[in-house]
């Protein structure tokens, strides 16, 4: 825990400069000694520094400015180190590479913001927020990540636990006072309409919390279809439409990342096309088994078919396993003569789209069609607040199990107290997602709403 | 020589006292007052939501409280009967004549208990140890162990408008330096107020303009070992009456004249939340057009009825006028003025779960001076820390109930955890595992201890054991025993309304249709079972679901309890601790992981550090 750990912080190789950062006990010292300039363990707190890295034969690396920033007000609360270099990927590594050298060790991915929040600089919500923050690729994500970090999105979750703090705290004082007449006695029958309403505002957040996910992790994409139907084209097609972002470096998913397209913001990752590295002249069948292995991996299926071939039975099996998916069909080589009967593909007819990547045509109805898909528009102008990472949204999704057996319990007629139960664990599990806690909220509320006393 | 002393004979008091002497240890219970042993200076009623929980379980770890009243009340009742079996809790108007005579005749019953009248203004000690009181007269008393339940009397102080007395309740004489020593040996004392309402002439009051309250029509008892010692025709009724906007107009118009309000500028005590003076419900529910007053009979024996509700510190004279102005007290006689009452108190957290102070040995406190508020709070306390003060003379470890054992757990871990803001009060929603703390099991959960620390007799311990084996046959009985559906029995079920089986169903199966009650069965089967063990069935199978999550969640609890925390730990050695946190575990110092988990201020991510501290440092903690 206490070691020094350092990092390049910033993206590999693109801006004009770069920063590695050191965080940790020995942050300071370990610079000083690759870094010709003042000497930095005497420089003041929260100084930038003019110099030069060198290394041990005295070559200079890069002419650079460091920040000093000592404990315990930094965003690890250790001291931390920032050099500014002259970006390039050679100094930067080699900066990094003679700190490890001096005896720093390689941060894990995440490890500063880890240290933020084990020494309690920021709390779980925060730390999740400056993750995403890092990760952030495009505005909207970005834009994102900000309000998770303003605390927008614990005002979500307050607004719905705050909700609940006012059944609970009136049921406890239903059963703590009950001989009060003019506190109102809450039944079964003014518990339901606020459990549906509890529901509705849950769904809602998981449902748009589906759209953050979008926002923050892309919308993974596949193009499904046998050797030789234009896959490699559509997929160079779209990435020219784009060239400033399209990476070819692996990306954050396991899956191997062809290139990433942003669609009105959103970034839509190319992953593994089955069968897609394979030799364009090779004719063999699609490899039906692996097709359905990244359908199912897939959040949108492009489905190509070739205008110019029959529909052979792997083909059809795999169109028969597209309907729980977002999908799209799209049917190349649209110059060509038609083969088959497009009624056989047993597919929605507004799921199809004809392409001639050779003439360029149907490339923008495509691009619409997920924007179309994916409401990706009504994303884009809706203020982006709701839970992105997927610990929230398996607690949102827990809670509203919950809620559906607290339904039953209505249904059943439990006794109040019975259910008060079930809603309490439901208000602490939200809680779970901000970390707040939650006792003395709960008597607050209890005493300052109703009117008790001897 | 004593081997305890117990300073205060109020409800903490007589229970140490009474633990200590039946545990065959010489005790000396030192009271200001004889005449005010057991005195009830504030509301006339024992149990009450939750509390009436905690009366039980004094009575099933071997306490007295609970037998006093069932033999001296003047009405009883179930709370919360058509809610679930977890929130039920038992009250009882206490009659205040009968109640501490009743309690002096038991105190003078026990052979190793002495009684005697002074007050204590100082303790000897030598060490850091404990070893005897000093009185008023400088008379010194020595002996092994202390037990401070001196109540609301350390520097206490009367206010009544713009005066100001240091007296404690009925003018006594309260303990003038007491707490100034506990300050020197190293205490952090805080002050604390408390009010109490009117005594009103029951002669002067007009009944036909209120509500009656009568006591439940079936026999109730607070003790596991005595019958109803009542007739229920002969019970007391309540009352219940509001205030008016004339009330509400008075209160506004001379609010300055409240000690609260301005009339007084020296108040630091910190009142209760849940019991503000009438002055503050006005102030604070601006939009409520009344609020309620309940009318409480204080005894059978003479006059004073308690007008629960309408506490305050009012001057004189405006008190007249705001009696005057409630319906059904036109022309009441006021016998007594409500007052609030301002004292001083240890803060809790300095006080380990036996109740020993950590910075005296052998020095125990409990009831209001340990901040909380309320008969049976203090009178668990009481019991707890005479249960634990003999251990200590008797060389074994401590009791210390859980919070899923007990209220008593509960209580206790909340004062030494978490301290106080105010006068603690005992509240349900205090209680995570309110579903295992139920009225109906007391005894289940805790007479083996009370057993355990000789409190509980045997006769009464095969009592107990009668009771479990009678809840297994009965849970036996309900899986074999079938009803069939005839049509006369399907008749039954429509009549009532439920649905009707499709095929035979065990009575188990049935019972725990939500639908279905252990009366409704009995319709068509006979249960040879008494009621208790009846009822035990149906709690068990109805809310199966709920209670089986209880166990689960207590579980989890208990394996933290496990994970101990050395005491001789060094919190300033652990690093990147918060110094929120920090500064909290060194001032609790937990036991326990669990115990710092419930410390507010310390964090998730505080509780990772330190358990790897502990790996790390003491290797055992995982």
């Amino acid at each position: 825990m206490n070691d020094t750990i350092c990092a390049i912080s910033t993206a590999g190789g693109l801006g004009a400069i770069s920063i590695v950062r050191a965080s940790g006990e020995d942050a300071i010292e370990i610079v000083n000694k690759i870094f010709k300039g003042k000497d930095l363990t005497n420089v003041k707190t929260h100084t930038i520094n003019y110099g030069h890295i060198v290394d041990e034969n005295d070559n200079v690396i890069d002419e650079v400015l460091v920040s000093v920033m000592k404990s315990p007000h930094t965003f690890t609360t250790e001291d931390v180190v920032e050099i500014n270099t002259h970006g390039g990927i050679a100094p930067t590594n080699k900066v990094l590479e003679l700190l490890l050298e001096k005896g720093c060790r390689l941060a894990e991915p995440g490890e500063f913001t880890k240290r933020a929040f084990l020494n309690g600089r920021i709390d779980l919500l925060e730390a999740e927020a400056v993750m995403d923050m890092i990760d952030a690729k495009t505005d909207v994500q970005r834009k994102m990540a900000i309000n998770q970090i303003d605390g927008k999105t614990s005002g979500l979750i307050n607004e719905l636990r705050s909700d609940m703090v006012q059944i609970i705290s009136n049921i406890n004082v239903n059963i703590d006072y009950p001989e009060y007449d003019d506190v109102d006695i809450i039944t079964n029958e003014i518990l339901i309409p606020k459990i549906t309403n509890l529901k509705e505002k849950t769904t809602k957040i998981l449902k748009e919390s589906e759209n953050g996910k979008i926002i923050k992790e892309g919308i993974k994409t596949s193009i499904i279809g046998r050797p030789n139907v234009g896959k490699s084209s559509l997929l160079n097609a779209l990435l020219q439409e784009d060239k400033a972002i399209v990476t070819d470096i692996a990306g954050t998913t396991r899956d191997i990342v062809e290139g990433e397209i942003s669609i009105n913001g959103i970034l839509l990752h190319m992953i593994d096309t089955a069968g897609i590295r394979e030799t364009e002249d090779k004719i063999e069948s699609i490899g039906v088994e692996k097709s359905i292995k990244t359908m199912e991996d897939s959040d949108l299926i492009l489905f190509m078919i070739n205008n110019n071939e029959e529909l052979t039975d792997d083909i059809k099996e795999l169109l028969s396993k597209l309907k729980n998916k977002h999908y799209l069909v799209l049917i190349n080589k649209n110059d060509l003569k038609s083969k088959f009967n497009r009624e056989d593909l047993m597919v929605d007819e507004d799921k199809i789209i004809n392409l001639s990547i050779i003439n360029n045509e149907g490339i923008e109805e495509l691009k619409n069609k997920i924007i179309e898909l994916f409401n990706i528009d009504g994303i884009e102008s809706k203020d982006p607040t709701y839970l992105s990472n997927a610990r929230s949204i398996s607690i949102l999704k827990k809670c509203l199990k919950k809620v559906e057996e607290i339904e039953k319990s209505l249904k059943d007629n439990l006794p109040i107290d019975m259910i008060e139960l079930d809603i309490k664990s439901i208000w602490e599990e939200l809680g779970k997602i901000n970390g707040s806690t939650y006792e003395e909220e709960l008597l607050d509320e209890m005493f300052s709403r109703f009117c008790l006393g001897k | 020589m004593y081997e305890i002393i117990v300073v205060g004979g109020g409800h903490a008091g007589i229970e140490a006292a009474r633990a200590t002497s039946i545990k065959g240890h010489k005790t000396l219970l030192i009271t200001a007052n004889i005449k005010n042993i057991a005195d009830m200076p504030c509301n006339p009623h024992i149990g009450g939501s939750a509390k009436g929980i905690v009366v039980r379980e004094i009575d099933a770890l071997g306490g007295i409280m609970g037998k006093v009243a069932d033999k001296t009340h003047l009405q009883i009742k179930m709370l919360n009967k058509a809610k679930g079996p977890a929130v039920q809790s038992l009250r009882a108007q206490a009659d205040k004549t009968t109640y501490p005579k009743e309690m002096l005749k038991e105190l003078n019953s026990l052979e190793n208990l002495t009684i005697k009248e002074a007050m204590v203004e100082d303790l000897i000690v030598e060490n850091n140890k404990v070893c005897g009181v000093i009185l008023e007269n400088g008379e010194k008393i020595e002996s092994k162990i202390v037990i401070l339940t001196t109540g609301t009397y350390l520097k206490a102080d009367i206010l009544v408008g713009d005066t100001r007395t240091r007296q404690g309740p009925h003018g006594e004489k309260p303990s003038l330096h007491l707490s100034d020593k506990l300050k020197d040996y190293g205490f952090e004392i805080i002050r604390l107020k408390t009010g109490t309402p009117q005594r009103i002439d029951r002669k002067s009051i007009d009944f036909s303009k209120v509500k009656i309250e009568p006591g439940d029509d079936e026999y109730l008892t607070f003790s596991y070992d005595l019958e109803p010692q009542y007739k229920i025709e002969d019970q007391i009724p309540c009352h219940l009456t509001y205030t008016t906007p004339e009330t509400h107009k008075i209160i506004m118009d001379n609010l300055n004249k409240s000690s609260m309000y301005g009339a007084l500028d020296d108040i630091e005590g910190i009142g209760p939340r849940y019991c503000p003076s009438i002055e503050d419900k006005v102030v604070r529910f601006k939009d409520k057009e009344r609020h309620q007053l309940f009318i409480e009979p204080e005894s059978r024996f003479y006059d004073d009825m308690y007008l629960q509700g309408f506490s305050t510190s009012m001057p004189p004279e405006v008190q007249e006028k705001m009696v005057h102005s409630l319906p059904g007290f036109e022309n009441a006689k006021i016998l007594k003025y409500g007052y609030a009452i301002e004292y001083d108190a240890i803060y809790p957290t300095q006080l380990h779960a036996s109740l020993e102070t950590k910075i005296i040995e052998n020095l125990y406190t409990a009831g209001q001076i340990n901040g909380t508020s309320g008969y049976e709070e203090a009178a668990c306390q009481g019991l707890m820390a005479g249960i634990n003060a003999s251990l200590k003379l008797e060389g074994k470890e401590p009791l210390v109930l859980k919070r899923n054992e007990a209220y008593i757990g509960v209580l206790i871990d909340d004062l030494i955890t978490k301290g106080i803001r105010d006068p603690y009060r005992l509240l349900t929603s205090r209680a995570e595992f309110r579903l295992l703390l139920r009225s109906d099991n007391a005894d289940l959960r805790l007479r083996n201890y009370g057993y355990q620390v000789g409190l509980i007799d045997e006769e009464r311990i095969k009592k107990l054991k009668d009771k479990e084996n009678k809840i297994d046959e009965i849970t036996e009985w309900s899986r074999e025993n079938k009803i069939k559906i005839t049509k006369d029995i399907a008749k039954v079920f429509k009549e009532n309304n439920k649905s009707i089986p499709t095929s035979t169903m065990s009575v188990e199966s049935l019972l725990k249709r939500p639908e279905i009650t252990i009366e409704f069965l009995e319709k068509m089967i006979e249960i040879p079972f008494n009621k208790e063990i009846k009822e035990q069935l149906e709690i068990k199978l109805k809310y199966d679901g709920y209670i089986k999550k209880a166990y689960k969640e207590a579980e989890k609890m208990l394996k933290l309890e496990k994970k101990k925390i050395p005491t001789d730990i060094d919190y300033d050695k652990i690093k990147n601790i918060a110094s929120e946190a920090r500064q909290k575990l060194k001032e609790v110092r937990p036991t326990t992981i669990a115990q710092a988990i419930r410390i507010s201020g310390v964090n998730p991510a505080d509780i990772s550090i330190l358990s790897v501290y502990l790996k790390k440092e003491y290797g055992k903690n995982d």
